[in-house]
Order: structure tokens, then C-alpha cells, then sequence
């Protein structure tokens, strides 16, 4: 099925020697026009590109502190060299981070800085030649943007930033990825990843309005559009359909059901992803977020509430604010905006939800951080609480809980392997190796301590998970919703009782 | 006073001007270019206070460093704090003996730990310089400019080391004139030990290359949006100006 080889799973993890350009020929396909125009970048690649892209460098120096400073600061230590997914599992030495920005700071160093412009041998500094723009699109699309090298930087440099940048300058000249700019352009014309219009969506929800009752005989609602809803719920669209994304939607509508909570679905901003943070684009990123305040206003809603999706969480929790704010014609009670396991641990603090643990028996858990929730946000009021309060949710429902290795888990945490944009069957090679080093820790709980599913927040971990561990021997029943497991163990009113469900239950 | 004497001076002066506007020009720089967006590495600190014991973490004891590879942290934080005192050291030649400062300045602990933090310093560099020549990886990134740094402030340190411990013939007081000469603009001749002149000239290319060299980590890490940010984006708004202009067109 595939034309490369599966990392093989070693012993112990094992920091591999460095292998030159085994992975130069991994690229996502080029965007087109038809892509490229909504987002206001050009067709193809433009005359002068090199120009253009130099001078897009120097307008992104100007506007981004980070970038500014990452490009000086490196003192080339070491530090990242064996902290990337990507590296770890394809061994090409371009994957460690800070090869992966010198791609970019050589160039920088060359038409920027007076070493590079006088003695570029001595410095390593190299003009953008059509070589290096191959190597660009190939390198900077082989990062999920997860940030754990900065996380080992002396100086926090954000290998996430110079991919950015460089995904920028490259949209800039016409040299997007079809990818994120065929969805981000589905984003703006119909409001969510998957294209799924606003009666397709209606039916959807129907739909499972009805499964739920079926299964539970309770009527748990899923609004759509409802005006004067207390709270707006933006989901990823995956939630919609993807298993086991669905199982984590229907989780969250029995939490607000069970809790009296009175909330909606929007079809204006049904979808929480906002790619415009991979290709770097301030400006796309901001058009995206502000559909979720636009239907805020216009649905008259006092909170705003995301589902499971990391980069989305990312966006919403740090940048929101700045993106589509103020908010302040919200309810001033709530932060904004607040995380669906923000909301189902507050109930379960307060005793609004309970549990039988027993229903979820059949599974030992452990839980994977994402990387974007794990070191690009937050939960609750204390640093941490975003580690904290998944697996708080998780021990509320749940009687087998263990975690992985401390150095693959909070903020160690290692990417899926799918992140940042690269969740694209063009680029299967590279999803199934950089999620070697998640596999390996996942490989150890099952084997030392009877692991038999392992829980995720985000919506792309879940889809790259379900996708990629049968290569690793795994099944892909074996990835649940945090909200799944909610689903599963949340006692209902007025629910049937086991003994009228009999073995139906079971999916 | 010899010519050697006035090329020494006029050139301290040079790169003291090169060293102050190049830091300055780069510091305004990076104090000026915004950042727009919040992206503290998290868990990071809720308020500016425990940003501030995040960030001294980081310049003081390395803490990043620290949990990605001992052997990097071992070498560099030692380099780093013999650098620190022995440049404690170095203060004799500019304090003046009248100087408030002179009674800690000149305590034995003070000009000893200096002494012998430059056998450290000798240590941690040779360390850096073999990981860099024996890993594989961190081969691969280096650039000729990456060797030759470690080589010329190996250099400095050595000559400095030698004159402590071996060639103990420098005339000191002779070289704190030629150093309070330079501050006061009342130029001294500098004592003749091919050593001194040695140590000296590689200070001064040092200096000189310091604002255009990755030595620029020294005031980036203070302006790194990721150490340096408090991790409160929900409550309190963050807006950049050119972002903010963004606004003004279509709300």
C-alpha cells in the first residue's frame, strides 16, 4: 500500500545518526489559482519571485518580533537536534529544527546581515536559488509546528514561527500548499473544512438527535442556529461525521443536556479549525476567527464554548482575543473562550454530572497531549491545567487510567505526526514516520501495563491516529474522544437502564 | 609611548563605539518590531512577576538547556559563569581604587574565583568544541564561523590563563593606567608582554563582532516573545499596531 518503509519500533527510543536528504522528496501538491485567489495570494509563481520573496521576508521582519529575533539568535547548540518527531523518525538530518530554520536563516544571513552579505562561506549564508525554494516547500512542510523544540531552546526559539514565516513568503510568490488553501478557501465560501453546507449539516444533526435517543431514550438535543442560546459551540467539522470524533460531539450534547445548559450550533461558524495560523497568515487567520464572533452576535449567545481540536484551541485560547475582539458584549463571568473540558470539569466539580465508571471497563486509557493544547495554551486557571484537566475528565470517567513516559507526555508531548497542515494523503509518508516516537510510547504502556486505547483532544490527532497506527501494528478502534469516554460513563435522566439496552449498546 | 601603545588605544576606542551603537541598533530593533500575536511556550506564567523568575531561570541557570542534554548544559553553563566571574575580575583595571566599588572588586574571593574560573571557562569551551567536532548532529550545523568563535574566546581565555599562572611578568598597574588612560580620554602606554597584546587584540575582535554575530543571543533571549510573554490572552486583549489597523477597514 505504501512505497516507503514503517520506522520499525525499537527496544528503547533511540536518537538515530543523521541521514542527508532521505526525505527531500516528500512535498504536498502545489495549490492553484482557484486556491490560491480566495486567500489573495497569486496563481502560480510569480516572474520575479525572488524579489517578491525577499521582500516579503523583510516586511515579516519588520511585523514579527519572533522571527526577528529567532533568525539572530541561534547559536547552533544542539539543543533541538534530537527533540523532533520528524527527525526521529525519518533521520533526515533537514528535520532537526534548527536545520530546518537554517534553511531560511541562511537566506536571511545573506541579504540581511553583514556577515552574510560580506563573508557568506563563513557563516553558511546562501542566496534563494530555485534549489533552495524546492528545499523550502519540501522542509517547511515536513513541520507540524508543535513546538517542542522550543520548548528545549536556551533561547525559545519557535521552530513554529520560521515555518510560518517561510509558508508565508511562499504563498506570497504563488507557491501555496493545496492542502491548507483548498480548505481555508472552503472555510470563507461555506463555512467549514469539510464543505458541508448548512442543510447537509441540519440533517447530520438530526440524525444524531435520533441515535442518541435510540440508544439512551433520552431526547438530547443538538441545536442548530438556535437564537438566544446561553452558549455557542464551535467545533471542528470532523466532529460531524469522523469516528471517533462524533462520539466526542455527542459527549459534549449529553454534558449540556444533563447540566440544563442551553447551547447551539452555528452553521455561519461551524467549524473551529482556522488554518490560516499554518500558513502564517495574520490576515487569513483573522478573517476565519471572525465568523465565531460574527455568529456569536447574531445568534445573541452569552458564551462561546470550543470542542476537542488542538491548533484550534491554540487559536481560540491565545489569539481569539486579539483576532476578533473585544468581547465584551459576552457574559463577563465566563472566560473567553472556554474549553468544552473546561466546561465538563467544572460540572463534574460541582457534582451536576456523574458517572458509572463501569461503562467504560472494557478499556485501560491513556491520554495523548496534543501538542497545541499542551504547549500553545491553556486550561483553567493554573499553568498546567491543560495536562490537569483532560485527565482529571478522564479519572472522573473511567476506572483504568495510565500515562505514557514522562519525556512523551505534557509539555514533552510528542506531535501525532499530522499537525500543521499536513494531514494530506500527498503526504503519507511523512505522517507515518514522524508519528513513530508517539507509537513508541504507546507500544510501552500497552506491552508494561495493558493499555488498550489511548484518548486525544484534537481532531487532526484523531484522524492522523486512526489513520497511521495500523502501520505500527495497532488497531483504529483504538483512538478515542476524551468526550467519548464522557459519552460513554455520564449518567443520564431519565435514561433507559442497562437492562433494557441489552447488548445493543455496544456501537 | 609607543605606536603599539596609541593603535591599542584609538583601536579600544573604535570597537567600544562599534560594540555600543551595534548592541543599541539591534536592541532598538527588536524592542521595536512587534509582536503580535501571544505565544508564551506554555505552561508559561499568568502574571509579569513570574515572568520574570521564568526568565532569570533561563539567563541564570540555563533551565531549557537543562532539561533538553546535560552534557551541552554542563559545558556551557560553566563557560558561561567563569565568563561572568572573570570579567568580575577584570574590573580591577577600571575601577578606580577611590571608587565605592573597589572594596568588593578587589576581595580576594573576587579576583581568585576569576583566576581560576578561566581554567572552567578553558574546560566548558573545549567541551562545546569536541560535541560539536563529535556529534553528528551537531556537526552537521556548524558553519566555519561556529569553530572559529569557540577558538577565539578558547584563545582569550587561554592567554588570560597563562598570564595568571605562568608568565606572571605583566606590569598590572601599568595596564590599569592604559585602562582608566581609555575611559579618561588620558591616554597611557600599555605594558609590553606579547601575551597582553595577544589577549587584547582578541578581545577586540571580539567586541567588534559581537552585534553582528550570533552572539546577538546574549539580548535576544530578553526579547524571546516565547520566555518573555505572560500567558494571559483571554483576559487581557493583545494588539499589535500594524494589527490594529487591520481594523480599521472592515471591523
Amino acid at each position: 500500500m505504501a512505497d516507503f518503509e514503517t520506522p520499525e519500533i525499537k527496544e528503547y527510543p533511540v536518537i538515530p545518526h543523521i541521514k542527508l536528504g532521505v526525505m527531500s522528496h516528500s512535498k504536498p501538491f502545489l495549490s492553484k489559482e482557484e486556491f490560491q485567489e480566495p486567500l489573495g495570494y497569486p496563481g502560480e509563481l510569480v516572474d520575479d519571485w525572488q524579489e517578491k520573496a525577499y521582500a516579503k521576508m523583510e516586511e515579516l521582519l519588520g511585523k514579527y518580533r519572533s522571527f526577528r529575533v529567532y533568525l539572530d539568535s541561534c547559536v547552533k547548540c544542539g539543543a533541538c537536534t534530537d527533540k523532533c518527531h520528524y527527525y526521529l523518525g525519518t533521520e533526515d538530518a533537514n528535520n532537526m529544527p534548527v536545520a530546518r530554520q537554517d534553511l531560511l536563516r541562511r537566506v536571511y544571513r545573506r541579504k540581511f546581515t553583514f556577515a552574510g552579505k560580506y563573508f557568506p562561506k563563513l557563516v553558511g549564508a546562501v542566496d534563494l536559488t530555485k534549489e533552495v525554494l524546492e528545499e523550502w516547500y519540501s522542509y517547511f512542510h515536513q513541520c507540524s509546528q508543535c513546538r517542542r523544540c522550543s520548548v528545549y531552546c536556551p533561547y525559545g526559539i519557535d521552530t513554529a514561527e520560521i515555518s510560518m514565516a517561510a509558508r508565508e513568503i511562499m504563498d506570497s510568490i504563488g507557491m501555496g500548499q493545496k492542502y491548507c488553501n483548498e480548505i481555508i478557501g472552503k472555510v470563507f465560501k461555506i463555512g467549514n473544512n469539510l464543505g458541508l453546507p448548512e442543510p447537509a449539516l441540519a440533517d447530520t444533526l438530526e440524525g444524531l438527535e435520533e441515535e442518541v435517543e435510540d440508544d439512551t431514550g433520552v431526547p438530547v438535543k443538538f441545536p442548530l442556529d438556535q437564537k438566544g442560546a446561553d452558549i455557542l459551540l464551535v467545533t471542528p467539522s470532523a466532529d460531524f461525521f469522523a469516528e471517533p470524533h462524533v462520539d466526542g460531539l455527542i459527549g459534549y450534547a449529553k454534558v449540556f443536556h444533563q447540566a440544563g445548559l442551553s447551547w447551539t450550533l452555528s452553521s455561519h461558524a461551524s467549524e473551529a479549525a482556522n488554518f490560516g495560523m499554518f500558513i502564517g497568515s495574520y490576515e487569513n487567520m483573522r478573517r476565519i476567527s471572525v465568523r465565531i464572533r460574527e455568529a456569536a452576535e447574531e445568534l445573541g449567545v452569552k458564551r462561546i464554548v470550543f470542542g476537542e481540536c488542538g491548533h484550534a484551541w491554540r487559536v481560540a485560547y491565545s489569539f481569539l482575543n486579539t483576532l476578533a475582539g473585544p468581547f465584551d458584549f459576552l457574559d463577563p463571568n465566563y472566560p473567553v473562550p472556554q474549553h468544552i473540558c473546561e466546561v465538563t470539569y467544572d460540572l463534574i466539580q460541582r457534582g451536576v454530572i456523574k458517572f458509572d465508571k463501569s461503562e467504560n471497563d472494557h478499556m485501560t486509557l491513556t491520554y495523548h497531549d496534543s501538542c497545541n493544547v499542551a504547549r500553545a495554551s491553556r486550561m483553567g486557571d493554573e499553568p498546567g491545567g491543560q495536562f490537569r484537566i483532560p485527565r482529571e475528565i478522564i479519572k472522573a470517567c473511567c476506572n483504568n487510567f495510565v500515562d505514557m513516559p514522562s519525556d512523551t507526555i505534557g509539555e514533552a508531548t510528542f506531535c501525532c505526526g499530522g499537525g500543521g497542515g499536513l494531514l494530506t494523503d500527498d503526504l503519507m509518508e511523512i505522517r507515518v514516520k514522524g508519528a513513530l516516537p508517539r507509537m513508541q510510547a504507546l507500544k510501552h504502556v500497552v506491552e508494561n501495563h495493558g493499555v488498550t486505547h489511548m484518548a486525544a483532544i484534537c481532531a487532526i490527532c484523531k484522524s492522523q491516529f486512526t489513520k497511521v497506527i495500523p502501520y505500527y501494528g495497532f488497531t483504529m478502534d483504538q483512538i478515542v474522544s476524551v468526550h467519548q469516554l464522557v459519552s460513554e460513563a455520564i449518567i443520564l435522566d431519565g435514561a433507559d437502564t442497562d437492562d433494557d439496552g441489552d447488548s445493543g449498546d455496544e456501537e | 609611548m609607543s605606536a603599539l601603545s596609541y593603535i591599542f588605544a584609538g583601536a579600544f576606542v573604535a570597537a567600544t563605539i562599534l560594540l555600543v551603537f551595534g548592541l543599541a541598533r539591534k536592541i532598538v530593533q527588536y524592542a521595536r518590531t512587534p509582536a503580535p500575536l501571544k505565544i508564551p511556550t506554555t505552561p508559561a506564567p499568568t502574571t509579569t512577576s513570574g515572568v520574570v523568575v521564568r526568565m532569570a531561570s533561563e539567563v541564570v541557570l540555563f533551565n531549557s538547556l537543562f532539561k533538553s542534554n546535560k552534557w551541552i548544559w554542563i559545558f556551557g553553563w560553566m563557560f558561561h559563569f567563569s565568563l561572568l566571574l572573570a570579567f568580575f575580575r577584570h574590573l580591577r583595571y577600571i575601577v578606580p581604587p577611590e571608587s565605592f566599588l573597589w572594596p568588593l572588586v578587589s576581595m580576594q574571593i573576587v579576583q581568585a574565583a576569576g583566576k581560576y574560573a578561566g581554567l572552567a571557562m578553558l574546560i566548558g569551551l573545549a567541551g562545546l568544541f569536541v560535541r560539536r567536532i563529535v556529534v553528528d548532529r551537531v556537526r552537521y550545523i556548524s558553519s566555519p564561523s561556529d569553530y572559529l568563535m569557540l577558538i577565539l574566546i578558547f584563545s582569550i581565555a587561554a592567554t588570560g590563563v597563562l598570564m595568571s599562572f605562568y608568565a606572571r611578568d605583566v606590569d598590572i598597574v601599568q595596564l590599569k593606567a592604559f585602562a582608566l588612560g581609555l575611559l579618561y580620554f588620558d591616554w597611557q602606554p600599555l605594558p609590553e608582554s606579547g601575551l597582553l597584546i595577544t589577549h587584547l587584540a582578541l578581545v577586540l575582535i571580539l567586541m567588534v563582532i559581537f552585534p553582528i554575530s550570533k552572539l546577538l543571543h546574549a539580548p535576544g533571549v530578553f526579547f524571546s516573545p516565547t520566555r518573555n510573554q505572560v500567558d494571559n490572552p483571554r483576559e487581557k486583549r493583545h494588539l499589535a499596531p500594524w494589527a490594529a489597523k487591520l481594523e480599521e477597514g472592515n471591523g
